[in-house]
């Protein structure tokens, strides 16, 4: 196989909160191969947004970073100056929140168009035909009109659909999608998607799609990355995650998320409250605490991800759980 | 994200109709627009609207008061008060303008450098800041004109150089918070360089705060010019000037012709007065509009 266009290796990411060198990323490695798109899933504070961050440099002040991020075989970390600008024109990022991501007094051609004279140095008048265009392609008629528009003129999911289109006109290689649904609501959510998802397939880009929705990532994504405290605890083809996980912890997310097709009793909370990197027990399983099928083992050392049926997990009971964590199994 | 919305909103209403944001800063602020613009139009056509020669002297009518014509009547030399008024406009007011556009200048570009390099570069220019606070705008610029000779030209750049921490130091504070909004972070990962955002967002962005900040400033620079020149370190005499006219006028307050120099002092109150109420209004609106 060819060189993966995106690798994270060993990635580990401490930030100074007062004074004290918290880890909020511990050793995570993953790849996404071109046109692939890759699944990043997790609760709040688990660290999808903040491997999404440091993929594109984009770290707050003062961040320790160790480990090696490659784009296309070149190390992210050792580029500066226009190789990092035109990095990050190959690799896009969707924000999760439109509304706060658009400077608020900048006409929408203006944010559309920057990064195309500025950087790629094409003309105003051959950006605004680019840029109305791309608007057609995410289903924003009358181009030259919205290019005109301010964002506030915009509702929130047209917005989301600029930015998708803002993102896609310099031509990336990978889409960096941090949530990119999560502000918008249900109906919009699935135009959002539908649009994003053709798209990618249109241009044949690699993505690497964060949310907390694993249902959505499992939909669109060829493969999922479970991250839990910072730390990624399974990694599986799509299709066979939701009803045959390797971790517990994946079982468990599934488990929690409503079925539409039937009628359920209690949802089933997790136990415990999602830990961030820092508050994990060193030298246990970080999700042991909140764990079903937490044994002495599990508290003995940290678990090493194991290659398991062609996924990856992190827990010492995986090959031992094989197949009886499925959502229905231990319903 | 209120934030953004006021940022809009405030900058929507005055593309929309330039005159309503005048009108939102009250009475106060529109008699103040009232008295700049006079005193702009004085500035710009002064020596064409004169009624007289202003430098042409006649020691017979030394000290005259008004009569037919002569408004104001004559000063020490039997010059006209009014021509004179009218003809030191000029200077009275390029002064301080050049005083407002060099601080505010180099104050923002180190206001931006500072909130956006952080770390070393904001101690650096933080604390060179702090020592430049030290020294009296007066006492620089009566040091620059003891290097460079009087004029006006030396005691503007002195003074601009003792305004300057005052405007890096409030805009400093905007740009960081600028600098923190998500909107910055997009246009980053958007591949654009640290010069094009900050210049083509965050300063436009703190515009609102520069020009409030400008129009206090000018005030305040004002009254130092027309000190310096009061002092015989600012602009020279027979040129015709606000704070020369005081200048050379003060013997007449003692001799019972006050007439002369309080003109000219009015007018400096007067055009101060109009730059400190209208650059409040407009502050509070910025301010406003912030929140």
């Amino acid at each position: 196989m060819s060189d993966p266009l995106l690798s994270v290796d060993g990635l580990t990411v401490r930030l100074e909160v007062r004074g004290e060198r918290r880890a909020v990323l511990r050793d995570v490695a993953l790849t996404v191969r071109a046109g692939e798109a890759l699944g990043l899933v997790g609760e709040s504070g688990s660290g999808k947004s903040m491997t999404a961050r440091a993929i594109d440099r984009l770290l707050p002040r003062g961040a320790e970073v160790d480990g090696t991020i490659r784009f296309g075989g070149r190390d992210v970390h050792a580029l500066s100056g226009a190789d990092l600008r035109r990095y990050r024109n190959q690799a896009a990022m969707i924000f999760q929140d439109p509304r706060a991501h658009v400077n608020p007094v900048r006409r929408i051609g203006d944010y559309m168009t920057e990064a195309l004279r500025t950087n790629l140095g094409v003309s105003p008048a051959a950006a605004s035909r680019r840029a109305s265009d791309m608007l057609a392609q995410v289903g924003i008629e009358g181009g030259s009109r919205r290019l005109r528009q301010y964002p506030h003129e915009m509702s929130g999911g047209m917005l989301q659909r600029v930015m998708i289109a803002a993102a896609l006109l310099t031509e990336p290689r990978l889409l960096l999608a941090d949530e990119p649904t999560t502000a918008l609501d249900v109906t919009t959510q699935a135009e959002v998607m539908a649009i994003l998802d053709e798209l990618r397939h249109e241009y044949g880009l690699a993505m690497l799609f964060i949310t907390h929705d694993l249902e959505l990532a499992a939909a669109i994504c060829d493969r999922t990355v479970v991250m839990y405290a910072g730390q990624i605890v399974e990694v599986r083809e799509s299709g066979r995650l939701h009803d045959d996980p390797l971790h517990p912890y994946t079982a468990a997310l599934a488990a929690a998320r409503p079925d539409i097709t039937r009628t359920a009793g209690r949802l089933r909370a997790i136990p415990g409250r999602p830990l961030s990197a820092f508050e994990a027990p060193p030298g246990e399983c970080a999700f042991a605490p909140r764990c079903p099928h937490a044994r002495d083992a599990c508290r003995a050392g940290t678990p090493a991800i194991t290659e398991l049926d062609g996924g990856l997990s992190r827990c010492v009971r995986a090959r031992e759980l094989r197949g009886k964590l499925g959502e229905r199994a231990n319903a | 994200m209120s934030t953004g919305m006021a940022v809009t909103a405030a900058v929507g209403t005055r593309r929309a109709r330039p005159l309503s944001g005048l009108r939102a800063t009250g009475v106060a602020g529109m008699v103040s627009a009232a008295v700049i613009a006079l005193a702009t139009i004085a500035a710009l056509f002064g020596p064409l609207l004169a009624p007289y020669n202003p430098d042409l002297p006649n020691l017979s009518l030394a000290w005259v008061g008004p009569v037919g014509g002569h408004l104001l009547g004559y000063d020490f030399q039997g010059r006209d008060v009014f021509s004179r008024l009218l003809a030191g406009a000029q200077s009275s007011m390029i002064g301080p303008l050049a005083v407002v556009v060099l601080s505010m200048a180099a104050g923002a570009l180190l206001a931006v450098v500072a909130a956006w390099r952080r770390g070393a570069a904001d101690a650096v220019i933080s604390s060179g800041l702090d020592i430049l606070f030290a020294f009296p705008g007066i006492l620089l610029a009566v040091l620059a004109t003891a290097i460079f000779g009087a004029g006006l030209t030396a005691a503007a750049i002195a003074l601009s150089i003792a305004y300057m921490p005052y405007v890096a130091r409030v805009l400093r504070g905007v740009a960081l918070r600028e600098r923190s909004q998500p909107y910055v972070a997009a246009l980053e990962v958007q591949g654009l360089s640290a010069t094009t955002i900050c210049v083509r967002h965050i300063i436009p962005n703190m515009l609102p705060l520069i020009v409030a900040q400008a129009t206090i400033m000018f005030g305040w620079a004002m009254v130092d010019l027309a000190a310096i020149s009061f002092l015989g370190l600012g602009v020279q005499p027979p040129e015709p000037n606000w704070g020369v006219m005081i200048s050379e006028n003060q013997t007449g307050i003692l001799q019972g012709y006050p007439l002369p120099a309080l003109s000219a002092g009015v007018c400096i109150v007067a055009v101060v007065i109009a730059f400190n109420v209208l650059g409040e209004r407009l502050f509070e609106q910025a301010q406003a509009a912030r929140q």
